[in-house]
């Protein structure tokens, strides 16, 4: 167990180095590694939105993939499961979506935010956390997303082998997919940097199972420390790492691909929060899940596109002037959803009581 | 009889959620937990013998039951 705690510190510890670098080699500033940016451009990439600045097919994804699955694989984890709520899991995905979209980061980008000097994203994190505590509550009234159960094999390998697939024609350069010509979409490291730094953090998340949401929802709930230390390894390396290259510029105004807007920083990763807790972890350990073979967080990642190409398409998500009507509507309408999801969906499961045999697998 | 708690085909936290219900009820005794994932059956082990239990994991077939006892 103790190894374990460590392998989470070095995931967290080498997801902060390799996103100073990434950043080095052409992310754009604090994004590094933003997993919910990511599946925006990769959704700009495959077209569903028309926000022509955010497209682009980031290897880091399809390397994160590739690498979690081959770590699942050799170590004989990966299991093709599923049917546990999917359409629950889409909707909660897809509004959890367009909070980190006004908010403009996944929870680990809100972290490097944070460790680049960023402290719009202190406020942000404060509505994560806020966020957790409230899915928290409704964890321990019973909410459940209910039970998976094993499937053909076939079925846990189609997102991965579409991944993998995907990493190698971006590798050889294929020209085949959108890609930005100007803004964010048009920053980034070189493919074969971005895929390998994709591979490793996957593969370590794999074995870790690293979760930035885990990290606060366990030492809420059971003042468990275990995930905690990757959140934390992950700020203070990223944070080292930055006042290294000189890219620590503390304040509020003028940070890169960031807003002031404290009230919907915080409302949008409270709702972020919310439904991650109740999806059981944050994006990245959606993704990894995925790639194990869970079908169920693949639905949660179809969730997290479509989600990204409404908020686009609708001018939700926010920019550098903060957000728009249209997007603090949706950050309250997605709060509603979440919260109404979290009300109907908390029933007691019945199988955790003295006497039931092992044959009651409801 | 020893309390069993069936948390095959559930993600964490749900089983380590299920298993404190559990345990938080009793001072000793044995709790037999089943699971089906490696991430549960590390959360289970790691929650229980932070509380002060003793486990021991035994694997049948593709689950693993924790026995859990103070």
């Amino acid at each position: 167990m103790k190894n374990k705690k460590v392998l989470v510190a070095v995931t967290g510890g080498v997801l902060g180095i390799l996103a100073i670098l990434l950043v080095k080699m052409g992310n754009p500033a604090n994004m590094g590694y933003c997993i919910a940016c990511f599946l925006r451009d990769i959704s700009g990439g495959l077209g569903f939105h028309r926000a022509e600045i955010v497209q682009y097919m980031r290897p880091e994804i399809f390397g994160l993939i590739s690498g979690a699955f081959l770590a699942a694989f050799l170590s004989k984890e990966h299991k093709s499961v599923g049917g546990s709520s999917p359409f629950i899991r889409f909707t909660l995905a897809f509004a959890g979506m367009i909070g980190m979209l006004v908010f403009l980061g996944c929870p680990v980008r809100a972290v490097l935010r944070l460790a680049g000097g960023d402290w719009n994203a202190g406020v942000g994190i404060l509505g994560l956390i806020a966020g957790v505590v409230i899915g928290i509550q409704f964890l321990n009234k019973g909410f459940s997303l209910g039970r998976a159960s094993g499937m053909q094999s076939v079925n846990g390998y189609i997102f991965p082998v579409m991944a993998v697939a995907i990493l190698v024609l971006l590798v050889f350069g294929t020209s085949f997919f959108f890609s930005s010509k100007s803004g964010p979409g048009s920053m980034h490291a070189p493919v074969i940097i971005s895929s390998a730094a994709g591979i490793a953090v996957g593969a370590l998340a794999q074995r870790s199972r690293f979760c930035m949401i885990g990290g606060i929802r366990d030492f809420i709930l059971f003042r468990d420390t275990h995930l905690l230390i990757g959140f934390i390894a992950l700020l203070v390396i990223a944070f080292l790492g930055n006042l290294t290259v000189g890219a620590f510029k503390p304040g509020f105004a003028g940070q890169p691909i960031a807003h002031t807007d404290g009230i919907w920083n915080f409302l949008g990763m409270l709702l972020a929060g919310a439904s991650a807790t109740m999806l059981g972890g944050c994006p990245l350990r959606q993704l990894i899940a995925a790639s194990e073979g869970n079908t169920d967080c693949v639905i949660t990642i179809v969730g997290f596109i479509a989600g990204a190409a409404f908020a686009h398409n609708f001018g939700l998500a926010a920019s550098a002037k903060g957000v728009s009507f249209a997007g603090q509507t949706a950050t309250l309408v997605g709060i509603l959803i979440v919260f109404t999801i979290g009300f109907l969906g908390t029933y007691r499961q019945t199988s955790y009581s003295g006497g039931t045999s092992y044959g009651q697998n409801g | 009889m020893d309390k069993m708690v069936d948390a095959r085909g559930l993600l964490c936290p749900e089983p380590v959620l299920l298993t404190k219900r559990v345990i938080d009820k009793l001072t000793d005794g044995t709790v037999k937990v089943i699971v089906d994932n490696n991430a549960a059956k590390e959360n289970v082990t790691r929650l229980s013998e932070n509380l002060g239990w003793t486990v021991s994991i035994s694997p049948e077939g593709k689950d693993y039951v924790l026995t859990i006892t103070k």
